[in-house]
């Protein structure tokens, strides 16, 4: 908790000054356009940040996206009148699916996540493009249901704020009050340990991953329906986004420390940097090398932080 | 009520059960008596579900059980307190106690775990043993005692019919070691069954009702705890007459080859002060957590913050690092010879021959290499000569020190050592779960460095092995020296001195 | 540490296999001028893909390798506007390479954080600063000996007509036989191994692990300013992306050579051979005019089958565990 203290004190520096500079930044409109921006990243963290607590990596978040994105968005332009409830849930099952891949080989064949994820990453990508042929599915053509959803609001408010407000509550609530949620972390802070507590290592990693790859598709759907393009190479790189985002929050590579709302914090932080650039004036160019700068930050305070502290031997009175 | 008839288990090409048969009765302690390696912990995961037999039953009050997982054992009432700790630090000690089972309640008509219910239950378990502090207190600021504390708490919250403690007082004081006494004898009385796991015979005398013997995976042995003599047991646990097992002493101690003064550390010892001569054995004994490896490690130059003045063979060392250490003519055996010790992965001949790769030092002028370049030739030779030596059984020096048994992959920690012919050896722990033939070989060896005029610092946890082969005994506690004893002195006085405890008057 | 055991005969078979099916298929394919054409994929990403398994072995791992190519050529794209002659340029980009591999080391072993984020961290943090510095702009207009460097042939440069083995494929079996040699014939790199397979065992016999691991980045750097320049000299131009994606291309390299990713074990020769294969498999596949993006798919597919295989084949040999 004192990490994420110290993070949302420098979130509130940083909008402040900004704030200071241009005032139009601390308006109501402003955050809700940071919170908008920021709202597909923190769904795609939730997920993420979940797999990293179990000591694994999920680096094919992006081309699951844009493999579930694409997959309805042809569906969509097949299909023009389909309900959009249906699209939704298709992009959840697809992604459901591909997570379930990387879950089976983590899980049963015991390969490493960072390998076989680097693996299903390039096997999405080329998926894509065999499924869309290599041709976009441009504006006009991208189903008129998922491109108004990211415009809809809901008491004001942009549905992709609620949409990511209900994930990632829905995350974190199953973490903190679910027993399979308990179980993960369990799983991810002593592995050893979790054989003899009698939990499902294999059936918990498996889920994990599904649900790494179901956010990663329902993501996928609002991606093409906000930018209302789909195309091979959408999203790409942006794993990288999301890892850094769960490293900034807080989250352990090594696993088993960090929580979902840490995450956020880091999400905020990344959504505030990038709305803060173009206001001072600052290059965008600007955006990956501070994004690079803050991770190994990140990293070192962190490390500093969570280190174990092995109990003193020494009794500082008399024995 | 709890039987087991011809228990057998295989893991690949090691035989670890080979038909064993054992009774308990509610109401009573079983002792299971045997060295490591005879096949107890493997018995231990058969009973709690983690590993199911090939063959022979296990039949609960008639009925013929079989293990699929672990909650199959946890639902018939088979709860175990471990040696190494099952806990998960992150999380909170109630959450500890029911893990994979807690106390849940439906909302909107989905189970979600009752955090009220769980904490307020788990106090009173925690209560129930004694533990001084609170469910919700997060498991990572506890000591090891009070994680042991959880496990028997979550094993009583199980109501468990069978409680099996596998060596449950490694780094327990005196009256923690009572308490563990007090617990069991307290199950007993509500007619539970006991099995406990100890190879400290005064454990076992104390608490235990009737015992068995395993040898190399099968039960050799049983009978009442009343009736029964230490020697008679160790008798059945090795199989011959034990008074062999360690060699006749020839001690003529030289020149003091390793001085220590004032070695300290902020946090984990303080003010130690020791010397050892060549030719002789030191020995420092303790509690597990007593600082006696961070002691060694620092003197081994790999803790920046401690500091001492340290002489070797009269010359001044600089404690900053592993390579001035040994340059100098330490070596050190780790604790952990899976972990620290061994590169399992890598073949016998490369882990003999990784510290002999920097070249000539004070006692030995060979060279491995020519330059920089390895010699196939040159290492096979010096590899060789050491696995002669220490008579280290592998099929070839190409294989992986992984797939050697416990007591030769020793051997080849401790023999890359020798080779280099060091000043001072500090072994920590070396027979720590290894059989007693290999326990055998280790103390014959370090009587051999001895003969060589090396001196040798050991650190030990099991009493017989300090009180034989050292001449002197250091005792620690919490990072303090508060006793030396010279060969001969009592176990009690030593025992006493490392729990704290005033010496009682010997009876 | 053996430098060829039995997955390098694979490896070495599946590239005679390689080059005999595709001969057969593709007309010209076993042509001199298609052979030597066919390394153009191999000789860059072969020396990053050493660097790179030299590191796994050590048991740590380096996603910023690409990222670094990127600063080195926009290094000696500075260093050319400036008017820098061409013996300066490369060493400007050696430098740069160098100093990047430093600060990787420098976190690494000095922080005691893990390598997997720092170098994801450095990763955006080069990548980062190649844009801030080119934006969408490109470096050209480099000197005609660069492009000999990266489009040449050895017998331009000897004088023999008809070597036509271009310059980059020798700088880059020089440059793999330099760290099979080191790897597997020298102390030091009996030692690396040591460090990957138990660093703590390896501390304890008196290996100076940091000092290792802190060399082994900072040559990460340097392999990366060489395959830069490499790069840079075949293509003639700086952008802030360029060699995007090729740290997984160096990984799956490793990996299919035979390194394991938990480290302690691997041969640099298989990893080499590996190169070669993958590239004459893409530059085949490039022939056959199938997409680069299936391509890179089909390569994810290897990758996950390489690490399957041999658990499964393990597991049968020992029967139930």
């Amino acid at each position: 908790m004192k990490r994420a203290s110290v993070l949302l004190a420098v979130i509130a520096v940083i909008v402040l000054a900004v704030g200071w500079r241009a005032p139009v930044f601390l308006t109501l409109r402003n955050v809700l356009d940071i919170a908008n921006e920021s709202s597909l990243l923190a769904i795609l963290v939730a997920g993420q940040a979940v797999v990293l607590l179990t000591r694994g990596v999920d680096l094919s978040v992006a081309s699951n996206l844009a493999l579930a994105g694409m997959l309805c968005a042809l569906v969509g332009k097949a299909f023009p009148g389909a309900p959009i409830a249906l699209l939704l849930l298709m992009g959840l099952g697809a992604g459901a699916l591909l997570g379930a891949v990387n879950g089976v080989l983590v899980a049963r064949c015991g390969l490493p996540p960072i390998v076989v994820t680097l693996g299903t990453m390039s096997l999405g990508r080329g998926a894509v493009y065999m499924a869309s042929g290599g041709a976009w599915v441009s504006e006009q053509d991208v189903h008129a249901g998922i491109k108004a959803l990211p415009r809809a609001e809901l008491l004001g408010v942009p549905m992709l704020i609620v949409i990511a407000a209900v994930v990632v509550a829905a995350v974190a609530a199953w973490l903190r009050w679910r027993p399979a949620g308990r179980e993960v972390i369990a799983l991810g802070n002593n592995p050893d340990a979790a054989v003899y507590a009698g939990i499902p290592q294999r059936r918990r990693l498996l889920q994990v991953y599904a649900l790494s790859g179901a956010l990663a598709g329902l993501v996928g759907v609002l991606w093409v329906g906000r930018y209302a393009i789909a195309f091979t190479e959408l999203a790409a790189g942006y794993e990288l986004t999301v890892i850094a985002a769960c490293v900034i929050g807080g989250v352990s590579i090594a696993g088993g420390i960090g929580s979902v709302g840490g995450a956020m914090a880091g999400v905020l932080f990344l959504g505030v940097v990038n709305a803060a650039l173009p206001v001072i004036q600052v290059s965008p160019f600007w955006q990956q090398a501070i994004a690079g700068a803050v991770i190994l930050l990140s990293v070192a305070v962190n490390a500093g932080a969570g280190r174990k502290s092995r109990l003193p031997i020494l009794e500082r009175s008399v024995p | 009520m709890l039987q087991l008839r011809g228990i057998a288990k295989r893991f690949g090409p090691t035989q670890a059960l080979r038909g064993v048969d054992l009774d308990l009765v509610p109401g009573q302690a079983l002792a299971l008596i045997g060295e490591n390696g005879a096949g107890k912990s493997t018995l231990v995961k058969a009973l709690t579900g983690v590993h199911a037999p090939d063959a022979g039953e296990i039949l609960l009050d008639g009925q013929p059980l079989r293990f699929a997982r672990t909650q199959d054992a946890q639902a018939v009432g088979i709860a175990a307190v471990h040696q190494e700790t099952v806990v998960f630090d992150e999380l909170s000690a109630a959450e500890n106690i029911f893990i994979g089972r807690p106390p849940v309640k439906r909302v909107a008509g989905l189970r979600i775990v009752d955090w009220r219910r769980m904490e307020a239950e788990a106090q009173r378990w925690l209560d129930a043993v004694g533990a001084g502090f609170s469910a919700r207190t997060p498991t990572r600021d506890l000591s090891i005692a009070q994680r042991h504390q959880i496990e028997i708490a979550r094993a009583l919250s199980m109501q468990a019919r069978i409680v099996i403690f596998d060596e449950p007082t490694a780094a327990l004081s005196r009256a923690e070691i009572d308490d563990i006494y007090r617990l069991v004898r307290q199950l007993k009385s509500q007619g539970v069954a006991v099995l406990f796991i100890s190879h400290k015979f005064d454990e076992l005398f104390a608490v235990c009702d009737r015992y068995v013997v395993l040898r190399d995976g099968a039960s050799v042995g049983s009978g009442d705890m009343a009736s029964a003599g230490e020697d008679e047991l160790v008798k059945l646990m090795v199989g011959r007459a034990v008074e062999n097992i360690y060699p006749p002493r020839h001690r003529t101690p030289g020149d003091v080859a390793l001085r220590v003064a004032g070695l300290s550390h902020p946090t984990e010892f303080d003010g130690l002060d020791f010397e050892v001569r060549r030719g002789e054995v030191l020995a420092f004994y303790g509690l597990v957590g007593a600082g006696r490896t961070e002691a060694m490690l620092a003197l081994m130059g790999l803790k920046p913050e401690a500091t001492a003045r340290v002489e070797i063979a009269g010359c001044a060392v600089d404690l900053c690092d592993p390579a001035q250490a040994i340059a100098a003519g330490l070596a050190y055996v780790p604790e952990d010879r899976r972990g620290q010790g061994a590169l399992l992965d890598l073949s016998v001949r490369t882990n003999l021959t990784l510290p002999a790769l920097a070249g000539p030092r004070h006692g030995w002028h060979g060279r491995l290499s020519s330059g920089p370049w390895l010699s196939a030739t040159r290492e096979t030779a010096f590899a060789k000569g050491l696995i002669d030596r220490l008579r280290i059984k592998a099929a070839s020096d190409d294989i992986a020190v992984g797939s050697l048994s416990g007591g030769n992959q020793q051997k080849v920690v401790i023999a890359k050592w020798l080779g280099l012919h060091p000043r001072v050896v500090i072994l920590d722990e070396p027979t720590k779960g290894i059989d007693v033939g290999a326990k055998q070989a280790v103390y014959e060896l370090i009587e051999d460095m001895v003969r060589q005029g090396l001196a040798v610092v050991l650190v030990s946890s099991e009493l017989p092995e300090a009180m034989h082969l050292a001449d002197r005994v250091v005792v620690m506690r919490r990072g303090r020296i508060v006793a030396r004893f010279e060969h001969g002195a009592p176990a009690e006085a030593i025992v006493a001195a490392a729990s704290g405890v005033a010496a009682e008057a010997a009876a | 540490m053996k430098a060829f055991g039995s997955w390098e005969a694979v490896l070495l078979s599946l590239i005679v296999l390689l080059y005999a099916g595709f001969g057969a298929g593709i007309d010209g394919f076993l042509s001199p001028y298609a052979l030597a054409d066919s390394t153009v994929n191999i000789s860059e990403r072969a020396v990053i893909a050493l660097a790179m398994a030299m590191l796994i072995i050590a048991g740590e791992i380096d996603l910023s390798i690409a990222a670094t190519m990127a600063l080195a050529s926009l290094a000696m794209g500075l260093a050319m506007q400036a008017g820098a002659p061409l013996p300066a340029m490369f060493a400007a980009g050696l430098a740069t390479g160098a100093a990047c591999g430093a600060l990787n080391g420098w976190l690494v072993t000095r922080r005691g954080l893990p390598s997997i984020v720092v170098t994801i961290g450095t990763l955006s943090l080069y990548r980062g600063i190649a844009l801030l510095a080119l934006g969408d702009q490109a470096i050209t207009g480099y000197p005609d000996a660069l492009s000999t460097l990266g489009n040449g042939t050895l017998g331009e440069l000897v004088g023999i007509e008809g070597l036509i083995v271009p310059i980059e494929f020798g700088i880059a079996l020089l440059f793999a036989l330099g760290v099979v040699v080191w790897m597997h014939c020298t102390v030091h790199g009996r030692r690396v191994f040591a460090i990957g397979s138990n660093p703590l065992a390896a501390r304890f016999s008196g290996v100076a692990a940091g000092r290792y691991r802190f060399g082994l980045f900072v040559f990460a750097g340097i392999a990366a300013a060489l395959a830069a320049a490499m790069l840079t000299g075949r293509i003639g131009s700086t952008r802030p992306n360029l060699a995007a994606g090729w740290e997984l291309d160096a990984i799956t390299i490793a990996l299919l050579g035979g390194v394991a990713i938990q480290g302690g074990r691997g041969s640099l020769v298989g990893v080499m051979l590996a190169a070669v294969l993958l590239g004459a498999f893409t530059f085949a596949l490039a022939m056959l005019n199938v997409p680069g993006i299936v391509v890179t798919m089909i390569i994810g597919g290897l990758l996950i089958a390489a690490m399957v295989l041999p658990r499964l084949l393990r597991r049968r040999a020992e029967g139930v565990a």
